[in-house]
């Protein structure tokens, strides 16, 4: 699935990374805990979380996820978004909560990375 | 012996969360400059951003040596702080002395050194309590684990 489609699909507002927009996306990691998701690192996936702060980022960085999700109507500060707009990650937000942002993409297609 | 390609020190301020993560980018960004293999530089870089919280959340500062060698990849990390009393408890996945606001920057579950020691080669942890704690991480660039 296109991240376009997702932010479509979720009516998530892309805050970083417009042009990163056409990235397959077959994968999710879903977590507000960041040694959960670098447990499993599944280059490639996009990342779900609740987490706003510089680390969701940073643990984006480590595991080389392409794209990060925030959920439940979050937003990340401007300098998160600029770190991650510097290190190629794209950076969507949507006001639902975690459990649906799962259900509808896992009924789409894209599988668990976890 | 093995040759020194690399080497560089780098500082790391406890309590500095927006920092945190810093080190890790840089090396992250060294190997990738030098052509290593994308999974080996992941390893690495999971290795290096876990240490970095541990020392932002528990120490009051640390010295992370990264060495890269025509056998291995090596982060090392020296802190100043408390130290921990318990290396075996700690190493217990699951196991943390964490604060609900270290919970709260989404770490702290009892991972970190788990998914250290899970992404070395050889992992060595030593701690003194009241002086500091030193850990050792490598990484085979033959992929051997």
């Amino acid at each position: 699935m296109k991240l376009k489609d997702i932010a479509t699909l979720l009516e998530a507002d892309v805050l970083a990374g417009a042009d990163l927009l056409d990235i397959d996306i077959g994968t999710a990691v879903a977590s507000d805990g960041m040694s959960e998701i670098l447990a499993a690192p599944h280059p490639g996936a996009l990342m779900i979380t609740g987490l706003i702060n510089i680390q969701s980022i940073r643990t984006a960085e480590m595991a080389d996820l392409p794209a990060v999700l925030y959920v439940r109507g979050k937003r990340p500060n401007d300098r998160c978004v600029e770190l991650a707009a510097a290190k190629r990650i794209a950076v969507l937000a949507t006001r639902l909560g975690m459990f649906d942002v799962c259900g509808l993409l896992r009924e789409r297609g894209v599988r668990g990375g976890m | 012996m093995p040759e020194v390609l690399l080497q560089r020190a780098f500082e790391v301020r406890g309590g500095d969360f927006d920092k945190a993560g810093e080190t890790s980018s840089e090396i992250k960004a060294l190997l990738k400059e030098v052509g290593i293999d994308p999974t080996l530089i992941r390893r690495a870089g999971v290795v290096t951003f876990e240490a970095e919280m541990n020392v932002v959340m528990y120490a009051e500062s640390a010295t992370v040596v990264f060495t890269l060698s025509d056998e291995d990849i090596s982060i090392e990390v020296f802190d100043r702080g408390p130290g921990i009393a318990d290396v075996d408890l700690a190493m217990q996945e699951g196991y943390s002395t964490a604060t609900d606001e270290m919970r709260q920057m989404g770490f702290g579950f009892g991972m970190g050194l788990p998914n250290i020691k899970k992404n070395s080669d050889i992992f060595k942890l030593e701690s003194e309590v009241g002086k500091g704690t030193r850990l050792y991480s490598a990484i085979r660039l033959d992929g051997a684990s």
